[in-house]
This record gives structure tokens, sequence and C-alpha cells, in this order.
């Protein structure tokens, strides 16, 4: 059975400098049961083959739990598939003929590395800024010591399976973090172990988040409906809520 | 944004409600507007509550465009490299995406309004007038295009406020879990019956309902 042959059109960017440009690719043959990811590595081996410089793009786990593989593919981060990175798109989700547009996450907090490939330090120094609980480490405490209510342990188990792969500031128009700093402020905040520093936790991540220039939210819901893990618009609420009890 | 704009949605509605009285004859209409100059009296003077809200709304009206300005501006400088495919909006709503330009719009309607209503100044009865007699004039047939903008207008209100009302409980944090649908359906109902409200004056007018 042959495949599907496709028109891609990449964005090539050197480095940090460069200016970059987008430029059109034709892969051939490609099967519907490849991963997006896949389809990459085909048109970059025949590159490679040719000599020519590989499309630099992020993965790792290739299997939707490390948020590396971030992209925007036809406009939509992750692609138009709802709850999937990209490295579980699968190509049977396009057809024959197909044009295909893939673009790094644009934010100017997070600068484009090469081609596909961006800089996401930002995250991290939100993450720094509050996004832990302290504790004196010791030996693990018994797993029942602590009651958590199941309501709590469900919502803020949700919130932690953010992956922090940055679709949600991508597919915002405002280029805003809010859903990626909710998601963390809400999982801590839900349980006994976050209650300490619950306030100063919201505020510290709230400005680190302005600090790194990320856009204000204007509650557009872009980013949950990309976000492959769904994380709910209501934890931006609860940040909210927070903030402005820390900020009183 | 949702403080300045909890203000004014609390104006719209009681502006829509005194509109109203417009259907219970020019005596009705005319006397609502002399009670708004006087109310509190005799404990303040003439005109004092009246001014009161009038910078109130003022002073809103300029934060809510102040911080309206200031977030489309963070927006900007955190993207200054666009997308080349269209970006396309995967959240239902097209009420989300008219906020900013729906908002200019909503402006220029409100200077316009001024102008014909409280100044008198575009209106062909002019300032000496009635209130009631300015409101007839105002909307009269041959004034359709007059008319149309203010349906234009209070639809671009109407969508305004779709988004901005369970926007605004989401941005205090005061939406949660499953809030969401009853927050959504208050704020589309509310919407509603503004647009409602607001349109059935310029309509009775032009209708003949009220001369
Ligand atoms: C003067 C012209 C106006 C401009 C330029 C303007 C612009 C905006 C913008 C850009 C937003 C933020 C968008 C968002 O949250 O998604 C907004 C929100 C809002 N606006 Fe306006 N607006 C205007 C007039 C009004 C009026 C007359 C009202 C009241 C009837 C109003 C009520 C609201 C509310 C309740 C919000 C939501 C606040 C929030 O999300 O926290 N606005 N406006
Ligand atoms: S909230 Fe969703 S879209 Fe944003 S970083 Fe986390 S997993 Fe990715
Ligand atoms: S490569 Fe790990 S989530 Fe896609």
């Amino acid at each position: 059975m042959s495949g599907m042959n496709l028109t891609l059109k990449v964005w090539r960017q050197n480095g940090p400098s460069d200016e970059g440009r987008m430029v059109t690719y034709k892969v051939e043959d490609v099967s519907p049961d490849m991963s997006f990811l896949e389809m990459l590595d085909v048109l970059n081996e025949r590159l490679i083959l040719a000599g020519d410089d590989p499309v630099a793009f992020d993965h790792d786990c290739r299997e939707g739990i490390c948020g590396m593989c971030g992209m925007v593919i036809n406009g939509v981060a992750h692609g138009e598939q709802r709850a999937t990175t990209t490295c579980q798109l699968h190509m049977r989700h396009f057809k024959d003929g197909d044009e295909i547009t893939i673009e790094p996450w644009r934010a100017a907090p997070f600068p484009v590395v090469k081609d596909l490939v961006v800089d996401r330090a930002a995250f991290d120094r939100i993450i720094q800024a509050g996004g832990f609980i302290s504790v004196p480490a010791g030996s693990a405490p018994d797993a029942h010591s602590v009651p958590v209510k199941k309501e709590d342990a469900d919502a803020a188990f949700d919130a932690a399976t953010c992956i922090g792969c940055g679709a949600c500031v991508a597919a915002c128009p405002n280029g805003s973090a809010s859903l990626f700093t909710a998601a963390k402020i809400t999982h801590l905040g839900l349980l006994p172990q976050g209650q300490p520093e619950r306030d100063s936790r919201a505020k510290a991540m709230v400005e680190q988040m302005d600090l790194e220039g990320f856009g204000g939210c204007t509650n557009t819901g872009e980013c949950t409906a990309v976000c492959p893990k769904g994380i709910p618009l209501d934890t931006i609420a609860r940040m909210n809520a927070d903030y402005l009890k820390a900020s009183k | 944004m949702a403080v300045t704009g909890a203000v004014l949605v609390l104006f719209l509605l009681g502006h829509m409600v005194g509109n109203l009285k417009a259907f219970f004859g020019a005596d009705a209409f005319n006397h609502y507007a002399e009670w708004l100059r006087t109310m509190g009296s005799p404990a303040v003077p003439y005109r004092v509550l009246l001014t009161v809200v009038e910078i109130a709304l003022v002073v809103a009206v300029v934060l809510h465009m102040w911080s309206a300005v200031s977030l489309a501006r963070r927006a900007a400088q955190a993207r200054p490299v666009k997308y080349a495919a269209k970006r396309k909006s995967q959240a239902n709503g097209y009420a989300t995406h008219t906020m900013r330009y729906g908002g200019v719009i909503i402006l220029l309607f409100v200077i316009w309004h001024l102008l014909d209503m409280t100044f008198g100044a575009v209106n062909p009865k002019g300032f000496d007038a009635d209130p009631y007699d300015r409101l007839v004039a105002g909307f009269d047939p041959s004034r359709w295009w007059v008319t149309l903008f203010y349906v234009v207008a209070m639809i671009m209100v109407g969508l305004h406020l779709r988004h901005g009302l369970w926007s605004a409980f989401q941005t205090l944090g005061l939406a949660g879990g499953r809030s969401y649908g009853k927050l959504k359906a208050g704020a589309a109902l509310v919407s509603l019956v503004l647009v409602v409200g607001f349109l059935a004056v310029p309509v009775g007018v032009m209708i003949g309902v009220i001369k």
C-alpha cells in the first residue's frame, strides 16, 4: 500500500540570532500509522542523506508525558486533535495531498533555539519562584498519615498532570502562561502539605510569570482547549483567588 | 477590567430600566430625568448625586480602557513574531474575540450617544428641548442610520458582556468547578436582557409606539 504524499511548510531558523523563514518540503509515502514525529524523522533522514541540515525539534518520551515535543501544526498547538501531544498525534488524521504548516511556539519568553526548538526555561524559573513545598526531609511518611478529601485529591491530581509543554502559552492570543502557573498553584494549594506557603507561593509565581514577559490572561479559554492534559480553566480562578488574598 | 467593568454593568442595568419609562409617556420619562437631578433632596443639593455618579462612570471608563490598552500592549510584547498559519480558535466563543475592537465601537457609540442625548449637539431638537422630545426626534424614522448605529452598538455591548460578565467572575477568583455552566448561562441571559431592553426604546420610536 502506498502512503500519503504531503507538503510541509516548516519554520527553519539556524540559531537564536537568525531571522528564520518558512521552507517547503515534500514527504512521500507517509504511513497513516506513523506518529507526527516519525513523519518528521522520515523527512530528516532524507535531508541527512542529501547532506542537508535536519529539522531540529524537541522530543524525549514520545509517549505523551515529558512535554518536550511542542510545535504549532496548521495554527494549532500540538495539532487539531484534542488532548494529544505532537508525539501522540498520528498521521491518520491527515490525508493524501495535505499541506501542513509547522511552526515553533511563538512567545517572547520562549526564544527559538533552532528551527522548532524553543527554550522553556522561563517555566523553570516560575517553578523555582514558588512551585515547591518546604518540608524537613527524612524517610517517606506513612501514606495515610495526612488524610486528604477525595475531591481535593482528584482535583490536585488532575492539575498535577500538567507536563509543562507550553502549548497553553503558544495558543493564548495574549501569550499568557496562566494555565501552566495555575496548574502548579492548584496542584500544591489543594493539598495539606501545600497550605503553609499557599499565599506566598501564588504571589511569587504570578510575579515571576509577569517578570518573564508573558501576557495577561483575558479568559479566552484557548489554553484549556489545546492542553494535552486538559487542565481546566478553574485552576486560573483558583490562582486569582490565592493571588488576590495574598496581595491584600 | 473586572471591577471597572462591574461598575459599568450596574450602570447599564439602571440606565436600561430608566429608558423603559419612555413607554409610559412623556411625563413619566421627563419626571425620571428630573428625579435623576433631584435624587436625595432636600438633604443633598440639586444635581450633586448625579454629578458624583457621572464622575464615577468617567473614572471607571478611563480605568477600564487603560487596563484594556495595557493588556493589549503586553500581549503584543509577549508575541513579537506572529504565526504564519492563521491561528484557529479552539475554544468556543465568538464574543471572546470581539472584546478589543468591540470595546472601541462601544466607546465611539458612547461619545455619539452623549453628544446626542445629553448635550444635544447632534440632536435635531438640541440641548434646550425636553429629554423626551430629544429622544423621539433622535430616533425619527428619517434618521434610520442613527437607529442602525444604536442597534449595532448594542449588539456589540451584548457580545462584550456575554464574555465579560463571566470573565469578571473568573478574574476575581469567584468561579470554580461546576459553576461555569451557570455563570455562562447567566452572562448570556443578562446580556440578552440588556440588548433587548435598550433596543426596545429606539425601535419603539421608529415604529411609532413612542411618539
Ligand atoms: C470604552 C470602551 C470599552 C473598551 C475599549 C473595552 C475593552 C475591554 C477589554 C479589552 C476587555 C478585556 C477583554 C477580556 O477580558 O477578555 C474588557 C472586559 C470587560 N468589559 Fe469592557 N470595554 C469598554 C466598555 C465597556 C462597557 C461600557 C462595559 C459595561 C457595560 C464593559 C464591561 C466589561 C466587563 C464586565 C469586562 C470583563 C472584565 C474581566 O474580564 O475581568 N466594558 N473590556
Ligand atoms: S497547562 Fe497543559 S498546555 Fe500548559 S504546560 Fe501544562 S500540560 Fe502543557
Ligand atoms: S515527546 Fe514526550 S510528550 Fe511528546
